[in-house]
């Protein structure tokens, strides 16, 4: 999607036009609709320079998120062409001089590009009690580390890497339809704390979180998220694999 | 008006906030964070090459203690560091790790047998030993002895903020996102909370508390150039301040990382050069040899910014359509550690530059990347001024890092510190000096106070813009308060942005909406950081010596016979247009590693008058008590062991130092 050189184009630059759907749910008179703004188009052009330049220069009130703007913090999901991906890193040399940009369905809007990930997040992560369930309380912090296998090690962090931005979500199928999908993201939590030997929990409890149609039973295998996850995860094979695991689980 | 009550409340998500939070609650305290965003989107997820604890796992890190540890922050400091405050760091570390080890953190683990890797750009082969397989393993950063730095590859922050954040959720912490605290609640003498505005609704809401944290990271965005994420706006540095009565030290010591792509600034990891990468020229010459041949590339941050800027300026630049650069070569390293060690660097040289960092070099500047000063504290963490307000990590000034910070050093503070002050912040809580009557009036008044700063920006006719203000000081701070600064640029910096903080109290908005809206959030922080930035300007011009990252040209030499001293600023009144500057002398007579060279950098300095004699006291100590356990002959030259949270104190093993 954005893996080309950035060359500067020769001659005169591109005018880019934006069209960005705005609304504002808490302002009674906002009416949703899109908006166009007109940018010339300069080297090395990221959505996150042509959002500040619109913001600074023709709209003070455009209103969208960024943090990080290196493609780390998951901040800036949007939909881009129609195709949700992280805003900060696509490079407008990338897109065609038309580009429209929509906040990520899904998630609740907060007003034009920005929407709240983070209470999905949260809720996500509370209903499957994402952290490690340590079956012996805490450690003795003076004393030497549990030793791990390095592979181990290196595979729970190719699952770890997930920045919970919000693509998959945007990109599913299943949670156009079912309000309490815990998406891409969530099942890919259980399976890196099933990966991981400090997390104490069995299949049973997974099962008892995931083993619904609100869980891996839910996925329809369209695999919208494997296809636009930033980050590159292996969710397809994360999410086979798991739901396997939880039917044999569940025939018990 | 609404009112939320709570035992803790922390400005900031990052993950000092977060474990100061999980410290209260384990305390059977309450404790409530505030953040400008989801917690795990903080700055501290973009921590990339680990962070430092003496673990000695790895054979390149055998030997390494605390009493190591210990000696590369304090030189790396320049001596500005409070000592006692790097013993409890390094002491803690270690115990932060194994913390989070047992929280879920993939730490990157050693593996037994021989490995190949690049050291002074030379193939090594290197054998772990049998005992240290699967334990944490550690790579090597700059300014220090040992390989010490812990990683989880290159998503080091990530990792440690999702397992935080994650315990945090366990916890019970709620985390109010999309808070912004506007203003401290206090009396001059004690802090009762903040007063906060919803980022989606506008609403104001008072959080009163009996403790109050800032845990708000750093100001990077006050410069134009800097690595920082956009939030790091110094924020909560300006609410310590416009209390009047607590302080921010050492803000004019500023550090410039040595690699940040060209033009972006956005990182890449101090690991790159760390795991054998070098820094090259226009004409392909690694240049950092000719400066520092003993360090290299891995002098530290400080030194190894001021020779890459000192390199161009002789002419030695690469060129480019946006002004010149050099080159971080990472290509010797090979394909499948860049992809296995070194991928969130990968993607970033994919993503912004259109390079493979596999194969082709990346182009770099220094730019802005820490702010060591920030809300003064004492060891723990409560500002020594302004009762029940704490701070934490980068925020902080506690002060660990001195002049200049040791990469790797950061992340760790982060945790380290929110396990330190988190416990001193329950101790405080469980003691009368906790004890809080709630001035209901005093509440209301703050609330009334921040409505109308902002009725006057919404609806005050001003003409001015915030934004336009905040570029020009960017450009100001970058240009004339950089990585070399001269009297003359920092009078005009410190006199332009007076006009530009005047200016401030008359910005008028286009939007009147008080729900999301992005223009009236500059105007409010661009008046904030404006405060700031003068903070370090000033201090910056007033220190007539050059220290770790602060740089004078007009002033070359370390000069610890008149700047072996903290500065500390602070704003008196609301209406002033410059801050007050004091002065904390560190003494030379109890420290544990008196001034000297650092083994890096410039030689000649200007001893303190107390120096000769502390170093020979201390070389006494050391002689009468030669062959004595390392622990017992530290106690006796510096003690610091009952400072530490009980929790905290206490040996820790290694492979080569074994607990009974």
């Amino acid at each position: 999607m954005t893996e080309t050189t950035p060359t500067p184009s020769a001659g005169a630059p591109r005018k880019l036009r934006f069209h960005v759907l705005r609304h504002d749910p808490r302002d009674p008179h906002s009416v949703p609709g899109t908006e166009v703004f007109e940018l010339e188009e300069a080297a090395g052009m990221t959505l996150f320079i042509a959002l500040n330049e619109i913001r600074e220069n023709l709209d003070a009130s455009l209103a969208f998120d960024f943090v990080c703007r290196a493609g780390i913090c998951g901040s800036c999901g949007m939909v881009i062409n129609g195709r949700p991906g992280l805003a900060c890193r696509t490079l407008t040399q990338d897109l065609p001089a038309d580009i429209t940009l929509a906040p990520l369905p899904v998630f609740e809007l907060i007003a034009d590009l920005s929407v709240n990930t983070g209470k999905w997040m949260r809720e996500m992560s509370e209903h499957l009690e994402t952290w490690v369930h340590s079956a012996d309380g805490d450690p003795d912090l003076r004393r030497i580390e549990a030793q791990m296998d390095p592979d181990l090690a290196d595979s729970i962090y190719e699952l770890d890497r997930c920045i919970e931005c919000g693509c998959c979500v945007a990109a599913c199928g299943t949670a156009r339809m079912r309000e309490d999908f815990v998406g891409a993201v969530g099942l890919n939590k259980i399976a890196r704390f099933a990966l991981d030997p400090r997390d104490a929990r069995k299949d049973e409890d997974f099962y008892e979180l995931v083993g619904t149609d609100d869980g891996v039973f839910g996925c329809m295998t369209l695999l919208g998220c494997h296809d636009v996850c930033p980050k590159a995860l292996p969710l397809q094979t994360q999410i086979a694999f798991l739901r396997r695991r939880m039917a044999r689980t569940g025939l018990g | 008006m609404k009112v939320i009550y709570t035992d803790v409340l922390v400005i900031g998500g990052g993950l000092a906030g977060l474990r100061i939070a999980i410290a209260a609650r384990r305390r059977g305290h309450d404790a409530m964070v505030l953040s400008l965003v989801p917690p795990k989107r903080s700055h501290s997820a973009a921590a990339q090459g680990g962070m430092q604890a003496s673990l000695g796992n790895v054979i390149k890190g055998q030997g390494d203690n605390e009493d190591v540890h210990f000696e590369d922050t304090v030189r790396g400091s320049d001596w500005g560091a409070d000592q006692q405050v790097v013993r409890m760091f390094v002491n803690t570390a270690p115990k932060a790790v194994r913390e989070l080890a047992s929280w879920g953190v993939p730490w990157s683990r050693v593996r037994q047998g021989d490995r190949e890797v690049i050291i002074n750009g030379q193939k090594v082969t290197i054998t772990e030993r049998t005992e240290a397989h699967g334990l944490v393993a550690q790579r090597d950063f700059g300014g220090t002895k040992k390989w010490r730095t812990c990683y989880v590859s290159d998503g080091t922050g990530h990792a440690m903020l999702f397992a935080v954040g994650d315990q945090a959720i366990a916890a019970g912490v709620p985390v109010h996102e999309r808070k912004e605290a506007l203003a401290l609640i206090h009396d001059g003498s004690r802090c009762y909370g903040a007063v906060v505005r919803d980022l989606i609704t506008g609403e104001l809401v008072a959080y009163v508390a009996k403790a109050t944290a800032i845990a708000t990271g750093g100001a990077g965005r006050v410069y134009r150039v800097t690595t920082n994420a956009v939030i790091c706006e110094g924020i909560g540095a300006a609410l310590a301040l416009e209390t009047g009565a607590a302080s921010l030290g050492n803000m004019e010591a500023v550090q410039f990382h040595p690699t940040g792509i060209f033009p972006a600034g956005i990182l890449v990891t101090e690991g790159c050069r760390g795991d054998g990468g070098l820094l090259r020229d226009a004409n392909g010459h690694r240049f950092m040899p000719d400066y520092e041949p003993e360090k290299k590339e891995l002098a530290s941050r400080d030194v190894v910014s001021r020779r890459m800027e000192e390199h161009i300026r002789k002419g030695n630049g690469a060129k480019s359509r946006f002004g010149e650069h050099l080159w971080l070569d990472i290509t010797l390293l090979g394909r499948k550690h860049i992809e296995h060690n070194l991928r969130e660097v990968k993607e970033i040289c994919q993503y912004f530059l259109g390079v493979d960092p596999a194969e082709k070099w990346i182009a770099v500047r220094p730019a802005q990347h820490y702010t060591m000063g920030g809300v003064r504290t004492t060891h723990t963490g409560e500002s020594p001024t302004l009762r029940g307000l704490f701070a934490a990590g980068e925020a902080a000034c506690w002060d660990m890092h001195g002049f200049n910070r040791l990469g790797g050093n950061s992340v760790a503070e982060t945790v380290v510190a929110g396990m330190i002050v988190g416990e001193f912040i329950a101790d405080f809580l469980d003691s009368p000096r906790g004890d809080v009557d709630i001035p209901t009036a005093l509440v209301r008044e703050a609330v009334e106070a921040e409505r109308a700063r902002l009725d006057a920006l919404l609806r005050g006719g001003g003409s001015e813009r915030g934004d336009a203000l905040k570029i020009e000081m960017q450009q100001i701070m970058t240009d004339k308060v950089g990585i070399f600064r001269t009297g003359a640029d920092l009078e005009e910096a410190v006199h332009r942005l007076q006009g530009l903080l005047v200016r401030s109290r008359s910005i008028g908005l286009r939007h009147r909406s008080d729900g999301p809206n992005p223009e009236l959030v500059t105007a409010y922080r661009t008046q904030k950081m404006l405060k700031v930035a003068l903070c370090i300007a000033t201090g910056a011009l007033a220190r007539t010596e050059s220290r770790g990252a602060h740089f004078r040209e007009d002033f070359p030499r370390r000069d610890d016979a008149h700047w072996l001293r903290r500065t500390l600023a602070s704003w008196k009144d609301p209406s002033d247009t410059l801050p007050c500057l004091a002065y904390e002398p560190l003494d030379v007579m109890s420290m544990e590693l008196p001034p000297g060279w650092r083994g890096y950098g410039a030689k000649d300095y200007v001893d303190h008058a107390d120096t000769a004699r502390r170093a020979e006291e201390v070389q006494r100590m050391r002689d009468q008590l030669q062959g004595a356990d390392r622990h017992l002959l530290q106690s006796e030259i510096m003690p610091y062991e009952h400072l530490l949270p009980e929790r905290f104190q206490g040996r820790n093993e290694r492979i080569d130092e074994r607990l009974p």
